[in-house]
């Protein structure tokens, strides 16, 4: 029930464009105690069915801009897999401490752009 | 060079700058979906935004179609990895589901730039947290 739980407040963010998945990780290891490694590997999968039905949403609203996107894709696929392998070779505190410090270098530039945007809009 | 060379030779280099960008963008998205499991779009979104000049909405949303593939391939080697646990992985997805069609439509209805600074906060201490 604690992992529907937690699903449901990372998604709330996912469907906001906030990035659920950087928040359902920690939720996964500091709140259910979870190896970092499974934390990730679900994220992944649970992100899965939840894009394909906002997909569809943004595709109906137009929003979708197909072009260039390959140049973007292709190498990002690749890449990705071989991370993806040496993240599971790595496991343990070490990668833990690694995302750790990922959030918060992700946590620090969205209140920085956020900070920009206001200043922006100001003048 | 007269001025149609010219003109020939800027908008071959404008689109090269421009699939340079795209495969950058590409790289550091799928190097945080692989290794970290996710973030690739807290890269990619504001990648679409400030490097390749699309509207916010639109790179939120077209996002969601460049990670998608990416994830199908993180998640497989995950998944062969043998770090998946069935289990517990389905009652997180239903949860994200749900959570992601709420988040969707309550999206209009919050002050945006509140909720940022406490998410940028929440990640700042979740992160400094998983280091200790």
């Amino acid at each position: 029930m604690w992992y529907a739980i937690v699903g449901f407040l990372g998604g709330i963010f996912g469907g906001m464009g906030m990035g659920g998945g950087t928040l359902l990780i920690p939720l996964l290891t500091l709140g259910l105690g979870l190896p970092q490694i499974q934390a990730q590997g679900i994220n992944l999968i649970a992100f899965i069915p939840m894009a394909i039905v906002t997909l569809i949403i943004h595709v109906k609203n137009g929003l979708i801009e197909k072009s260039g996107l390959m140049f973007m894709i292709i190498p990002a696929i690749i890449i990705s897999v071989i991370f993806s392998i040496i993240a599971n070779n790595i496991q343990g505190e070490n990668l833990q401490k690694a995302f750790g410090v990922f959030l918060a270098v992700l946590g620090v530039i969205q209140i920085v752009m956020q900070i920009i945007k206001d200043k922006k809009a100001k003048e | 060079m007269n001025i149609f060379q010219k003109s020939w030779y800027n908008n071959i280099m404008k689109k090269t700058k421009q699939k340079f960008l795209e495969v950058i963008g590409g790289i550091f998205t799928g190097f945080a979906n692989g290794f970290f499991g996710g973030g690739g779009g807290m890269i990619s979104v504001p990648f679409m935004t400030y490097a390749l000049k699309k509207e916010p909405k639109k790179s939120h949303a077209t996002t969601m179609l460049v990670i998608l593939p990416i994830t199908v391939f993180s998640a497989s080697t995950y998944i062969l990895k043998g770090s998946i646990d069935w289990s517990i992985t389905w009652q997180t997805a239903v949860g994200v589901l749900l959570g992601g069609v709420v988040g969707a439509l309550i999206l209009k209805k919050i002050p945006n730039k509140i909720l940022t600074y406490v998410f940028g906060l929440v990640m700042i201490v979740a992160g400094v947290r998983m280091c200790f």
